[in-house]
């Protein structure tokens, strides 16, 4: 078709000047054809009939007259079974394949199919010929791993649709046509277990969006317990080079009680993302008994892979992430690191030679980021089942300065701010969020007034230590230098969470609940008969290293009772009897967790709750 | 044969435009002056007109000289020839020896598929204890050493290249001091380092466009032996010199710059160099040491800044000195973790350690009395700095490993070292007592 022709008349790094005389779209995809090499590439402008192309390839050997070829179609993924798991570049080539089919490198002008063609799907339909249905109804459902992934009509069919037909339960391949639909006007549609959707539109039918209010656990101590994340919410890590940033993602995306994890590397190492492609395989998710891979995918456009596909890769992750909401799943989506993508986002526009805004970043950054924060979100499907997309987006703001455009943008849209410091990451403090810093506008695990204490507890203690800085620790009260310990023995063994030890590396929720309560009550008592700051500080000392080997003892066990007494024991010596601890160990919810967590010490753990309990009783009787 | 061109329309800094078609985006030209030839590459097309950045300058070209397009990209021969060999920015030899013509590969390749690169898993012993100790140099790491104009950071250089066990060493040098040149070649002369090395040199003599190309064609001839199955080490010094040359053609191009001048594009220029770095499955590996000359010592500037997000850390060389805060190696959890059971908790322990003792200097700086905990910081401080930070000590990471603890224990009760208990048990060294 000669229509859709077109010719390129410039080239300026990876944009190129196409002049045409057909119908162009603005954001549709176009190829340059350079040889035998197809070059994908989006329109990012339309002026009279010059339409600037941003190339997501390197545009090196184009020349003017090559011949554009213009497809009318948005940038768009495909949708289907045989997602999870998967590897993708940016524009949604599967890197496997890839490397099987070209080697070590990422070959230029290379697309491949992004669903696996060759796998049959057990296919169990759930409507009957005659039904009516309509766009993201469910036609029927095929096991992907654990997950029960459903078949859904094709989003952009948009009116109301009889089943004409469908196949009876059996193994079918992502290209077999599974169902039949018509329309009202007798057109037949054959469809699929796979379909396109654009990735810049949000997938946005369901019944209702629902506040985030159920907190989503990661087993991070200091995100779960003061800086809580909400199913559907959304959440920003900036922190200068070196802070652990990608360190925490990785923790998060293993951690994480979501049932799907979408990782977006997005414009950084390619590094941090073999680490993933290479571990998850192998670390069993215990939850489900199968690989941590199976429940996630990997949409990897590394800082040295062609700009513009940079931007896209965001969108690809979030339309997937949509995508297995729909099926009421609770997805979560880490980007890591939106300021690439803001960066592609300034470099395009510094080409297409726009306005610049601040630090040349296009004046119209913060509607993008906003824009793409918002597709998170916890919705009612019509079914009545939930799903959610929870994102959660590094940010790498230049010279670790907070005050730039991509991070103040960020801190606009999202409900919880995870400031990560080079003066905790040089302290080796980790993971690195500066709780003075941070906050969330989530309800997490923890009971809000006991936050709210710790907190204020966490702000006097670091004033008190800056003071004493000024004024010197003998010019300190005692007192002050008690809540100063306070604050840091928490910071120490509470906030700090050893990522390499195989017990402290994930919390779970009952275990925060618990360690955190008995932290609390310590804190929260008065250490009337401490003598001195030195004794004060050997005490503190002591606890440290109490609470750390606590930190590495296997919940429930032997060793985490024995240093909880040992804790007890060490504690009783300075604080009043009454103040609460040993009343707190006794208390139900202490016995539930144990029991919970262990089932074999079940018979143990009643054992002495009923010894002990009957020695209070026996203790109150006599009083 | 290609058409020669000798309409030169405009000449502005080390960009010159010439009318022409049919010329691809990224080909080199060679533009004859009266003062020789100089290669040119094709940095922007805009309808008939081609920008073309001269690595040798602009200095001196007319408006009538001669631009011949070559019809081919940047390429270097590839041979084992190569090695022993010196060469200026563009693999013109410097050397006496003949010019190389076989085997032509391009430069700035495409970029490596990350399904084929594997976890970096072994350990570059480098005898320098804040290298080996704290922040361990892993083989396929890419890591910058931050530092200052002065600072002994290519004697540095040249010190890790000689003790690290590779295959191939390929030095790219940006704006190196003629001084600076001549000190890597008698090194490596006398080390008999130099039969398995290739340089590719700019000295700050040489135009300062010419040093665009240096990283890309020391990279290229690196990937080339790791897909041999060399293990490679490549230097880059100095990076900065590299970043203001792409400044000053981004500037000549009228780009609007994003930060201090630089291009919006600083990053991923860095990034499509930095992340050549690799291990090849069944192949191979590429290590990148290079050294960022900070100005003023800003860590912020947008060059460090921006190399601190690309490379797997950076050695903080300041005073002399690795300084361990600032310094950070991304890799050492990979190979930490199969040295010594006390490796990576001592290291930490140590750090922590030696950042309250910094605070207790900044306490006594202002005059406040000294507890005996501060006592012991001070005391802790002055061993660390010299046993281990100073830049003179050649020990092996296990003696490093020893000697911290040993240094502990002059200084502090276990119970105060904050390191876990069993861990004590088994390393508290018996006998040194914490004396007063």
């Amino acid at each position: 078709m000669k229509g859709n022709i077109g010719f390129v008349k410039a080239v300026n790094g990876n944009m190129v000047s196409v002049e045409f005389d057909c119908r162009v779209k603005q954001n549709e995809v176009a190829y340059v054809i350079v040889g035998e090499l197809r070059l994908k590439s989006e329109v990012v402008r339309i002026t009279n009939d010059h339409a600037d192309l941003q190339v997501f390839d390197s545009t090196r050997g184009i020349m003017t007259g090559d011949e554009v070829e213009f497809t009318g179609e948005l940038l768009s993924v495909e949708l289907g079974p045989g997602l999870l798991g998967n590897v993708y570049d940016g524009l949604q080539n599967p890197l496997y394949e890839m490397s099987e089919s070209y080697g070590y490198f990422l070959e230029k002008g290379v697309t491949l199919p992004a669903l696996p063609k060759d796998v049959k799907w057990e296919f169990l339909p759930t409507v009957k010929e005659g039904e009516r249905v309509e766009k993201g109804d469910c036609l029927g459902t095929v096991m992907e791993g654990l997950i029960k992934h459903r078949i859904m009509v094709p989003f952009k069919l948009s009116e109301s649709y009889e089943v004409a037909n469908i196949v009876v339960q059996g193994e079918y391949t992502i290209s077999d046509i599974i169902a039949t639909l018509r329309d009202d006007r007798g057109r037949e549609f054959p469809l699929t277990m796979s379909f396109n959707w654009p990735v810049k539109r949000a997938i946005n039918f369901y019944e209702e969006r629902l506040a985030p209010e159920e907190p989503l656990i990661t087993r991070i101590r200091i995100i779960d317990t003061l800086f809580p994340v909400s199913k559907g919410g959304t959440y920003c890590i900036p922190g200068p080079f070196g802070s652990g940033k990608t360190v925490l993602q990785q923790i998060t995306s293993r951690n994480a009680m979501a049932d799907i994890v979408i990782i977006a590397a997005c414009g950084e190492r390619a590094g941090e993302v073999v680490e993933t492609i290479r571990e998850f395989p192998e670390i069993i998710d215990p939850r489900t008994g199968n690989p941590l891979m199976e429940r996630t995918i990997i949409i990897c456009n590394t800082s040295s892979m062609p700009v513009a596909a940079r931007e896209a890769s965001v969108y690809t992750a979030v339309t997937l992430a949509e995508y297995y909401r729909q099926m009421g799943l609770d997805v979560l989506l880490l980007a890591d690191s939106t300021s690439r993508w803001a960066q592609a986002m300034r470099e395009r526009s510094g080409r297409l030679e726009e306005i610049p805004g601040e630090e040349a970043f296009p004046a119209y950054l913060e509607t993008l980021i906003s824009g793409f924060y918002e597709r998170a979100g916890m919705v009612r499907l019509k079914d009545g089942s939930t799903g959610s997309v929870t994102i959660g987006g590094t940010i790498s703001p230049a010279g670790g300065n907070f005050e730039e455009p991509v991070t103040q943008a960020t801190l606009k849209v999202v409900g919880t701010f995870h400031a990560l410091s080079r003066d905790r990451s040089d302290a080796r403090r980790y993971p690195a969020i500066e709780p003075l810093e941070s906050w969330s506008t989530y309800k997490g695990i923890i009971d809000a007034k006991h936050r709210e204490w710790i907190n204020k507890l966490l702000t006097k203690s670091y004033e008190i230590e800056q003071m004493m800085k000024v004024i010197g620790e003998e010019g300190t009260s005692l007192n002050d230098y008690i809540t100063f310990l306070k604050g840091d023995l928490f910071d120490s063994v509470y906030l700090q969470q050893n990522a390499f030890d195989e017990v402290d590396a994930a919390t779970p929720e009952d275990r925060q609940k618990f360690v955190f309560e008995m932290l609390f009550h310590i804190l929260h008592g008065n250490f009337s008969l401490l003598k001195d700051k030195e004794e004060a500080r050997h005490f503190a000392h002591h606890l440290r290293q109490c609470f750390l080997d606590l930190n590495s003892a296997q919940w429930g066990s032997e060793q985490f009772e024995r240093i909880t007494k040992n804790i007890q024991e060490s504690v009783e010596k300075y604080m009043d009897k009454d103040s609460g601890l040993s009343r707190l160990l006794l208390r139900s919810s202490f016995v539930d967790t144990i029991i919970d967590s262990s089932a074999r010490r079940l018979k143990k753990a009643k054992t002495i709750l009923k010894e002990d309990i009957e020695a209070e009783t026996d203790d109150e009787t006599g009083i | 044969m290609k058409p020669v061109y000798s309409k030169i329309g405009e000449i502005s800094g080390n960009v010159i435009t010439v009318s022409a078609s049919n010329v691809r985006y990224g080909e080199l030209a060679v533009v004859s002056s009266d003062h020789g030839k100089s290669l040119a590459e094709v940095i922007r097309i805009d309808g008939g007109k081609v920008y073309l950045q001269v690595f040798q300058g602009s200095s001196g070209v007319s408006t009538s000289d001669e631009v011949r397009f070559l019809g081919h990209y940047m390429n270097i021969s590839f041979s084992d020839d190569l090695l022993g060999r010196i060469f200026d920015g563009t693999g013109t030899p410097r050397d006496q020896s003949p010019k190389l013509m076989e085997h032509l590969i391009e430069t700035g390749g495409p970029s490596a598929n990350p399904i084929n690169r594997i976890i970096p898993s072994r350990m570059i012993h480098t005898r320098i204890p804040m290298i080996d100790m704290f922040n361990s140099l892993v083989e396929s790491q890419k890591i910058s050493i931050f530092t200052t104009p002065g600072e002994p950071y290519n004697e540095l250089l040249a010190r890790v290249a000689l003790q690290a066990s590779v295959d191939v060493i390929v030095l790219g040098g940006m704006g190196l001091r003629y001084d600076d040149y001549l000190f890597f070649k008698h090194t490596f002369e006398s080390k008999g380092a130099l039969s398995r090395s290739v340089m590719f040199v700019h000295t700050a003599a040489d135009p300062v466009v010419e040093s665009i190309a240096v990283p890309d064609i020391s990279l290229a001839v690196a990937e080339k032996f790791a897909l041999d199955g060399k293990k490679v080490l490549v230097l880059l010094t100095d990076m900065t010199n590299f970043c203001d040359a792409l400044k000053e053609i981004a500037i000549t191009m009228e780009q609007v710059p994003s930060n201090r001048g630089y291009p919006g594009d600083l990053y991923s220029q860095l990034a499509s160099r930095y992340e050549k770095a690799v291990d090849f499955e069944e192949a191979g590996s590429i290590t990148i040491l290079s050294v960022t000359t900070m100005p003023g010592n800003d860590v912020t500037h947008p060059v460090p800044d921006n190399t601190g997000y690309i490379t797997e850390g950076q050695y903080y060389l300041d005073n002399g000195r690795i300084e361990p805060f600032g310094s950070l190696s991304r890799l050492k959890q990979l190979v930490n973790k199969d040295t010594r059971e006390d490796h990576r908790p001592l290291m930490d322990g140590m750090i922590r350690l030696y950042a309250d003792y910094q605070e207790t200097l900044e306490k006594k700086a202002m005059g406040f009395k000294m507890t005996d905990w501060d006592n012991s910081l001070l005391k802790y401080g002055q061993l660390f700095e010299d046993g281990l930070m100073d830049l003179s000590v050649d020990i092996s990471l296990e003696e490093a490993l020893d000697r911290g603890w040993e240094i502990l224990a002059r200084c502090f009760d276990p119970e105060a070292t904050g390191l876990k208990s069993d861990l004590i048990q088994k390393f508290w060294p018996e006998g040194v007592a914490a004396d007063e």
